[in-house]
C-alpha cells in the first residue's frame, strides 16, 4: 500500500502541509477579524442596509466614544470591579497557597481541587445560581449574614437589614466582585503553589537556624521569591478584569443593572453593536479598551520589573 | 511561647484552608440541592439545605419551556467537534513548529502567541459580521471551526513535542522509508497522547462553557447551546428558579465528573506557560 516515491510528501513541503489547516483558520478567524475591526472603527454603518452602506468617517467613532458619558461610566465600573475582585484574589491566594504548601501533605490534591473547581465550571450556570443566592429576602447569602448578626461581636460587622444585592446600584458591584473573586481565587492559588515549589527548602532551613520565625520567613523569603509569579498573576487579573463580561451580564440580566451600575465596558460595547446597531462605535470602543489593557499590562510590567542587574 | 505558636500554626492553617474550601464548594452543593426543589421552596425561609423531591417536576418545566434536550445535544455536538478538530490541527501545527524549519516560522509563531493575550471582546463584532457573510449564523460550525485555530493549543503542542520527541527519532523513521504523513500519524501522534488528553479536556470544557460565542452567532432558540438556553429562561418576573437550577446542575455535572477524574492533568495543563 506504499505510494510511489514521486507522489510522496517530501520533507521540504511537509511542514507547510501540517501547518496549513491551522494557519488558514487562524488567518480567517483570528487575524482577519482584527484587521476588519480596525477598519470598521473608522466607518459609519447600519448593518441592516448592507455592506455597501459603509461610510468612512475618520475619527468620529472615537470622538463619539470619548464624549459618551455611558462609555466613561462603563470604564469606571470596569475599573472598580477589576480592582475589587482582583486585589483580594492575590491578597488571599498568596497566604492560602503558603498554608497549603507548608501544612498539607495527603489532603493536598483534594484541597487544591476544591479551590480550582469554580474556575472550570460554566460561568452562566454559576452566575444563575448566584443570582438566587443573592436574592434579598430568601437568598442564602443574606440568610447567612442574618445568622452572623445573631452572634455577639460579629454583629458589628454585619448590617441589620437584608441587603438588596442585585437591585441596589451600590450593592450590585460588590455582588459581582464577590462572584468573580470566588471563581478565580483558586486559579491564583494554583499559580502561587507552583511558584512555592521552586523555592529551595534549604533557604528556609538556614533562616530557621538563624532564628527566623514563620512570619519572618514568609516576609523575607517567600514573598520576594514569589515576585515574578505575582507579576504574572496580576497581569492575568488585569487582562481578565478589564474584559469582564459574563458574570455581570448574567447577574444583571444582560442589561447592566439598575442605574447601569453593573455595566462593564465589554457589556456596553456588546450592547452598542447588537442592541443599538452601531458597529462602528462599538469597534472604536473595543480598540480604546484594548489600548487601556495594553497600557495597564505595560505599567504592571514596569512596577514589577527587577531594578538593577537582571536576576 | 514560641513553641506553642509553632505548634498552633498548622492547626490555624488547616482551619483557614478548610473554611475556604467549604466556601468554594458550598455553591455547588446548593446548586444540586436547589435542583431538587420547586421555586416556592427555594424562596422560603429558611432556604432548603437538603435534597427534595421536585427534580422530575423541574425537568418537566424545563423541557416545556425550552427545547432542552436539543440544546444539550448541540452543546455536546459542538464540544466534541471542536475537541477533535482542535486536537488534529494543533497537533499537526505544533509538530511542524517544533521539528521543522520553514519560511516565516518564527514570525508566524510570534503572531500566534501575540493573539493569545488578546482580549475576547476584540473579536466579538467582526466575528459576527464574518459569520453573517458566510451565512453561518445559527450554524454549529460557526462555533467549532474558528475554535480549532487555538493559539493555546499550538503553544501546548509545540512545548510537548520539543520536550518529548527527539529529532533523531523522526530522522530514523525517515531513513527507514516512512512517509511524512506516516511519521506524523504513526509516531508523533501516539507520542502526543498525554498532551492530546490535556488539550482535549481543556477544549471540551471551554466549548461546553462558552457563552459569548453562541451569544453572538446563535439566534434561534432551537439552535441555542446549553448556557444560552439557560440564560434565556432568566426573566425579570416569574423566573422558574427550580427548573433553572435543574438545568444549571445538568450543565455543571459533566464538568464536575470530568474534573474529579482528571483534576491534576487539567490543573497542570491550564497553568502551563506560567509554570515551567
Amino acid at each position: 500500500m506504499k505510494l510511489p516515491v514521486r507522489l510522496r510528501l517530501s520533507p521540504k513541503w511537509a511542514p507547510y502541509v501540517f501547518i496549513s489547516p491551522f494557519v488558514a483558520l487562524f488567518l480567517i478567524f483570528g487575524v482577519f477579524p482584527l484587521a476588519f475591526s480596525l477598519y470598521l472603527a473608522f466607518q459609519s454603518w447600519e448593518p441592516t442596509s448592507g455592506m455597501s452602506a459603509m461610510k468612512f468617517v475618520g475619527l468620529d467613532n472615537y470622538i463619539f466614544a470619548l464624549q459618551d458619558e455611558w462609555f466613561w461610566k462603563s470604564l469606571k465600573n470596569t475599573a472598580w470591579l477589576a480592582l475589587a475582585s482582583g486585589v483580594p484574589q492575590h491578597l488571599v491566594a498568596i497566604p492560602l497557597a503558603y498554608f497549603i504548601h507548608s501544612s498539607f501533605k495527603q489532603l493536598r490534591n483534594g484541597v487544591i481541587g476544591a479551590y480550582f473547581m469554580p474556575y472550570i465550571t460554566s460561568t452562566v450556570a454559576i452566575a444563575i445560581l448566584f443570582s438566587s443566592l443573592f436574592s434579598t429576602d430568601f437568598g442564602m447569602i443574606n440568610v447567612g449574614l442574618q445568622a452572623l448578626n445573631q452572634v455577639p461581636i460579629l454583629n458589628w460587622l454585619v448590617p441589620d437589614e437584608a441587603i438588596d444585592w442585585l437591585n441596589d446600584p451600590d450593592r450590585i458591584k460588590p455582588a459581582i466582585a464577590m462572584l468573580v473573586f470566588w471563581r478565580y481565587v483558586g486559579f491564583n492559588v494554583v499559580l502561587y503553589l507552583a511558584a512555592l515549589q521552586t523555592i529551595p527548602k534549604d533557604i528556609y532551613e538556614a533562616a530557621a537556624m538563624d532564628g527566623a520565625g514563620r512570619l519572618q520567613q514568609f516576609w523575607f523569603i517567600t514573598l520576594p521569591s514569589l515576585k515574578p509569579m505575582i507579576f504574572f498573576g496580576v497581569t492575568l487579573s488585569v487582562i481578565g478584569g478589564l474584559q469582564l463580561f459574563e458574570e455581570p451580564f448574567i447577574l444583571t440580566g444582560g442589561r447592566g443593572g439598575s442605574d447601569q451600575a453593573g455595566m462593564t465596558t465589554a457589556i456596553y460595547l456588546y450592547r452598542m453593536a447588537f442592541d443599538f446597531n452601531d458597529f462602528g462605535a462599538a469597534s472604536a470602543m473595543s480598540w480604546l479598551l484594548f489600548i487601556l489593557v495594553a497600557l495597564l499590562t505595560w505599567l504592571t510590567n514596569l512596577a514589577f520589573r527587577p531594578r538593577g542587574p537582571a536576576a | 511561647m514560641k513553641l506553642t505558636s509553632e505548634r498552633m500554626a498548622p492547626w490555624a492553617a488547616y482551619l483557614v484552608v478548610g473554611i475556604g474550601a467549604l466556601i468554594m464548594l458550598a455553591p455547588f452543593y446548593f446548586m444540586f440541592v436547589f435542583a431538587t426543589h420547586s421555586r416556592t421552596e427555594i424562596f422560603s425561609l429558611p432556604p432548603p439545605l437538603f435534597p427534595g423531591d421536585d427534580f422530575m417536576n423541574n425537568l418537566k418545566i424545563l423541557t416545556e419551556r425550552l427545547p432542552f434536550w436539543r440544546n444539550l445535544g448541540w452543546s455536546l455536538y459542538v464540544a466534541i467537534a471542536s475537541t477533535i478538530l482542535t486536537l488534529l490541527f494543533c497537533s499537526m501545527g505544533g509538530y511542524a513548529f517544533a521539528l521543522f524549519d520553514f519560511k516565516f516560522k518564527n514570525a508566524l509563531f510570534g503572531l500566534v502567541m501575540a493573539t493569545m493575550l488578546l482580549p475576547s471582546f476584540m473579536n466579538m463584532i467582526p466575528t459576527f459580521m464574518i459569520m453573517d457573510l458566510l451565512g453561518w449564523i445559527d450554524q454549529p460550525r460557526a462555533l467549532y471551526i474558528p475554535g480549532a485555530a487555538s493559539a493555546f493549543g499550538i503553544f501546548l503542542m509545540r512545548q510537548f513535542v520539543t520536550a518529548s520527541i527527539p529529532r533523531d527519532l523522526i530522522e530514523a523513521a525517515r531513513m527507514d522509508g516512512c512517509s511524512e504523513i506516516g511519521i506524523y500519524w504513526r509516531i508523533v501522534l501516539p507520542l502526543l497522547r498525554p498532551a492530546c488528553g490535556t488539550l482535549g479536556l481543556i477544549t471540551f470544557i471551554a466549548s461546553w462553557n462558552n457563552f459569548i460565542g453562541p451569544l453572538i452567532v446563535m439566534r434561534s432558540p432551537e439552535m441555542y447551546t446549553l448556557p444560552l438556553a439557560l440564560r434565556s429562561l432568566q426573566s425579570p418576573v416569574n423566573t422558574e428558579w427550580g427548573a433553572l437550577m435543574t438545568g444549571s446542575a445538568i450543565a455543571t455535572l459533566p464538568l464536575v465528573i470530568l474534573f474529579v477524574l482528571s483534576s491534576r492533568q487539567l490543573i497542570s495543563g491550564l497553568t502551563t506557560g506560567a509554570v515551567k
